[in-house]
């Protein structure tokens, strides 16, 4: 039987404090006040759609056993690019070679539970595992309840048929165009429609109707449901649904709106990986998405849930913090405002769209090179060895590197360079096992880097090319926290 | 064996603009001025000239590429002239083209002229440049600050030195070049500064602050060299003599996978060695009288004193603190007020400092004349830490 195999979350680092952006906005509508409980997740400037997922997903095979993955999925209304798939940059970013199936899907807040049902429903071949990754950066207008009501984040399952730790038992799927909120080809941030319409018209209509069809299917009494998955940023419309529906109150997943948001398609999801965190096995878990209708997804915990843990989960991606009470960077990192960013900031990003794909393993992979002749690693991986005592031609294995430990030999915080959040950190780093680059670092705040500091390397926005749409990644050093 | 360049090339003349903030200057403006006092100090007119080397660094605020630059603003007459360019050592490396052109008697008599324009750019600081198609999509967006910034973080860590001890040698440098610079009409900077000053100045990038950093300004110099025979036909006694060109450049090990640790530079130390053996020199502390290195940062100056080996390995900064290179100090740096005062136009800053060591030769040195010096060391590191081009030039009376 096919099933959940692994699970993985991320949540960025920086937490807004609520209470800055009633602080900044209450002047203009009151009634945000209300709302300020709490704080929200924030991209960090150099984050988005496609780096979160990235973590999602590494968190995720770090708690996959055995079979190898097949497809992997990206499910989000906020993919950076309208036009080159997201997800194969994504598969590339986590080293997941060149055969395997990537595919995006978008434009509803359902898309990530039916793109999960898709899986469930075959998308991993016998014997293979296939990724769903889920991962949301949604902009908001400055001083609206949706900047105060959701945060950004992602997260992963993997879809297989050995090592299951969650069965799947069925879904339904109701289907109606339902538009609570839409954002059109040419806009940035959605326009929403009245909240009790859509509390009364959707939400208590939509998710009733198809997960009765899926009880009924499944033969399944809602009184058993231990789990109820429902994401949306009305914080007393999930108990209503569980009450007309008959699901126990008791089995409400939190949707967290106080500590991390409502992280749009990623929600759902997200809130499934901390399910998955708490149940027992045999524990039946309804997971729902809402949006133009609604999905329905009836999972059974099994024995083997307790075996699979990723390193970090929802758990620890909620505990890995950092407050921010600065709501202009808030803006700032979401082009909220016109920010002043100096001449330095002006130089041209022109992007090099050949030299891109000829470097894309080292850019999007982090692969260095490992000398055949006399076993040293390096990054980048160049034409002669390194090694002065070897300096062999053409002797070089790919060697990926995104997933070593480093110790920061040498570093600064520059504050004369451009930066999007100065002052920039950068340094000399030495991997374990060898190789050193002179790297940018990212998620530092004074004090927490020194010689000798251990980092690990992520995936990252470096440089935007504004005049052409255009943005770059590469691997940035983090100080390793414990 | 190559006999190496000692003595075979003489300075027949020099000059240098003034460096400041050049706002109604052009490059040409610039170029001309140098050159104008140099050929007048050299006695010759220009056709005597046979072939030019041109210095000029960064492309795209300045001149533009290729040597027209150099060759219609002064209305050469269809010599040969070529650019160099090798980032800071540009200067020294327009320099070394004509000395050794001149050695290999391909010609009498050769021009060296190095400019800068940096103050056309807009904002503080060396302009905000592209470093190629690949190393832009994965190198840091280091700052020059911020590059040097970290040999500090190296050198700490390596002699577990107190971040406010090496912070006030630090300090002391910039200092005792503020306070030469000061006693000399053609820099850019010319008032001293406290200690206090400049350990309280803002950072530029962790723990360099203003006043570590060099100043940035629009400058040309020159050089005219030929033979000594030649000088001497042309009347000219009392010859300043070349003694070592050096230069190394980093091949990507300490970037990528030595044993270097950040707090000093390779090429230094190689270019240095090469350059004392080139010259003859086998005690430099005792033998030299002056040197002009590459104060960039103050930083820079305080390691590169251990790599030219004029402070032992780990006590620069108490040498430093205890006044050894200042004007009255065992081994004066900077005598000219350095990079500190003068501020790096890069195609220029080379010569700049072979043009001190010229006038200290012939104590036309003014206010900040050292007593009888015989024998000079300049350097010029372009690039960062960890991967840079190092050039030395030794600098003498011809005896």
């Amino acid at each position: 039987m096919s099933g959940i195999t692994a699970y993985g979350a991320y949540i960025p680092r920086s937490r807004l404090q609520k209470s800055a952006i009633a602080d900044a906005n209450d002047w203009f509508d009151a009634g945000l006040r209300s709302l300020a409980k709490g704080e929200r997740s924030v991209c960090n400037w150099d984050e988005d759609t496609i780096t979160m997922a990235v973590e999602a997903g590494r968190d995720c095979l770090s708690g996959l056993k055995g079979a190898p993955v097949n497809a992997l999925y990206l499910a989000s209304t906020t993919l950076p690019f309208l036009d080159r798939q997201n997800s194969v940059v994504v598969s590339e970013a986590m080293n997941m070679g060149s055969s395997l199936r990537t595919m995006d899907v978008a434009a509803s807040q359902r898309a990530a539970t039916t793109a999960l049902i898709s899986l469930l429903e075959g998308g991993a071949a016998a014997g293979a595992n296939a990724l769903l990754l889920a991962s949301e950066h949604r902009r908001s207008k400055c001083g609206s309840r949706s900047e105060m009501l959701w945060g950004d984040g992602a997260a992963a399952v993997a879809v297989g048929d050995e090592n299951v730790i969650a069965d799947y038992l069925g879904s339904e799927t109701y289907a109606t165009d339902f538009v609570d909120h839409y954002r059109g080809e040419d806009s940035q941030i959605s326009y929403e429609w009245e909240e009790r319409w859509i509390r009364d018209e959707g939400f208590l209509k939509s998710v009733p109707l198809a997960v009765g069809r899926l009880l009924e299917k499944t033969g399944v009494k809602a009184a058993d449901i231990a789990h109820f998955v429902l994401a949306s940023d009305q914080a007393r419309t999930p108990a209503a649904v569980a009450k007309k529906i008959g699901i126990k109150a008791d089995a409400l997943a939190d949707n967290h709106i106080a500590d991390v948001g409502v992280t749009g398609v990623a929600h759902p999801i997200l809130m499934l990986t901390e399910v998955l965190e708490k149940a027992k096995p045999g524990e039946l878990i309804l997971l729902t998405g809402f949006g133009q209708g609604a999905d329905a997804v009836l999972l059974r915990a099994t024995d083997a849930l307790a075996s699979v843990q990723p390193a970090s989960g929802f758990s620890g991606a909620l505990a890995r913090r950092r407050e921010d009470s600065n709501y202009n960077k808030f803006l700032s990192a979401n082009n909220l405002v016109d920010r002043d960013v100096g001449k330095r900031g002006e130089l041209d990003k022109q992007s090099y769209l050949a030299a891109m794909y000829r470097r894309k393993d080292l850019l999007t992979g982090f692969v260095g090179g490992k000398c055949r002749n006399c076993g040293t690693v390096q990054i980048p991986k160049e034409k002669y060895c390194i090694n002065p005592e070897c300096g062999a031609l053409d002797t070089q294995d790919d060697h990926p590197l995104a997933q070593a430990r480093g110790r920061v030999m040498t570093w600064t915080a520059d504050r004369l360079t451009f930066d999007w959040n100065p002052p920039a950190y950068f340094g000399l780093v030495e991997f374990e096992g060898g190789g050193r680059l002179m790297m940018d670092f990212t998620e530092v705040e004074p004090g927490s880097v020194d010689t000798g500091t251990e980092v690990s390397l992520h995936f990252r926005i470096r440089q935007f090319d504004n005049q052409r749409g255009f943005r770059k990644y590469f691997w940035k050093a983090t100080p390793v926290r414990n | 064996m190559a006999s190496g360049i000692k003595d075979k090339v003489v300075i027949l003349g020099m000059g240098c603009s003034k460096f400041g903030e050049r706002w109604d200057a052009s490059p040409a403006d610039l170029m001309s001025e140098a050159f104008e006092e140099g050929l007048a100090d050299a006695g010759i007119e220009k056709k005597q000239i046979e072939m030019a080397w041109f210095g000029a660094g960064i492309d795209a605020y300045n001149v533009g590429s290729s040597a027209l630059p150099l060759s219609i603003a002064l209305r050469l007459p269809n010599i040969p002239a070529t650019k160099v360019e090798n980032m800071c050592a540009t200067g020294t490396e327009a320099f070394r083209g004509a000395v050794y052109a001149v050695a290999s008697g391909a010609c009498d008599i050769a021009l060296a002229l190095g400019v800068e324009k940096l103050k056309d750019v807009g904002y503080g600081g060396l302009p905000q440049r592209t470093r190629g198609v690949e190393n832009d999509m994965y190198w840091p967006n280091l700052s020059a600050p911020g590059a040097f910034a970290q040999l500090a973080s190296g050198y700490r860590a390596k002699y577990g030195i107190d971040p406010a001890d090496l912070k006030r040698a630090m300090a002391h440098i910039s200092v005792k070049s503020h306070a030469n610079g000061a006693k000399n009409p053609k820099a850019h900077l010319q008032r001293e500064i406290s200690e206090e000053q400049a350990m309280n100045a803002p950072y530029i990038a962790e723990p360099i602050g203003l006043y570590d950093c060099c100043g940035v300004s629009d400058g040309a110099a020159c050089a005219i060299v030929c033979t000594p025979e030649i000088a001497r036909a042309l009347g000219k006694s009392d010859l300043v003599s070349v003694k070592a060109l050096q230069l190394a450049a980093s091949n990507g090990e300490e970037a990528g996978f030595s044993q270097w640790d950040g707090s000093y530079i390779q090429t230094t130390r190689v270019a240095a060695n090469k350059a004392y053996k080139e010259a003859g020199i086998s005690k430099p502390r005792e033998e030299l009288d002056m040197t002009e290195v590459h104060d960039c940062f103050s930083i820079t100056e305080l390691v590169t004193m251990e790599d030219l080996q004029l402070s032992d390995a780990g006590q620069a900064v108490r040498d430093v603190l205890n006044g050894d290179f200042d004007a009255d100090g065992r081994l004066p740096c900077q005598i000219d007020g350095g990079l500190k005062c003068f501020g790096h136009p890069i195609g220029a800053s080379g010569m700049r400092m072979i043009y001190e060591n010229y006038l200290q030769f012939n104590g036309r040195a003014g206010a900040r004349q050292l007593d009888n010096p015989r024998l000079a060391l300049n350097h010029n590191l372009g690039g960062f830490p960890h991967q840079n081009i190092c050039s030395i030039s030794i600098i003498g009376r011809y005896e």
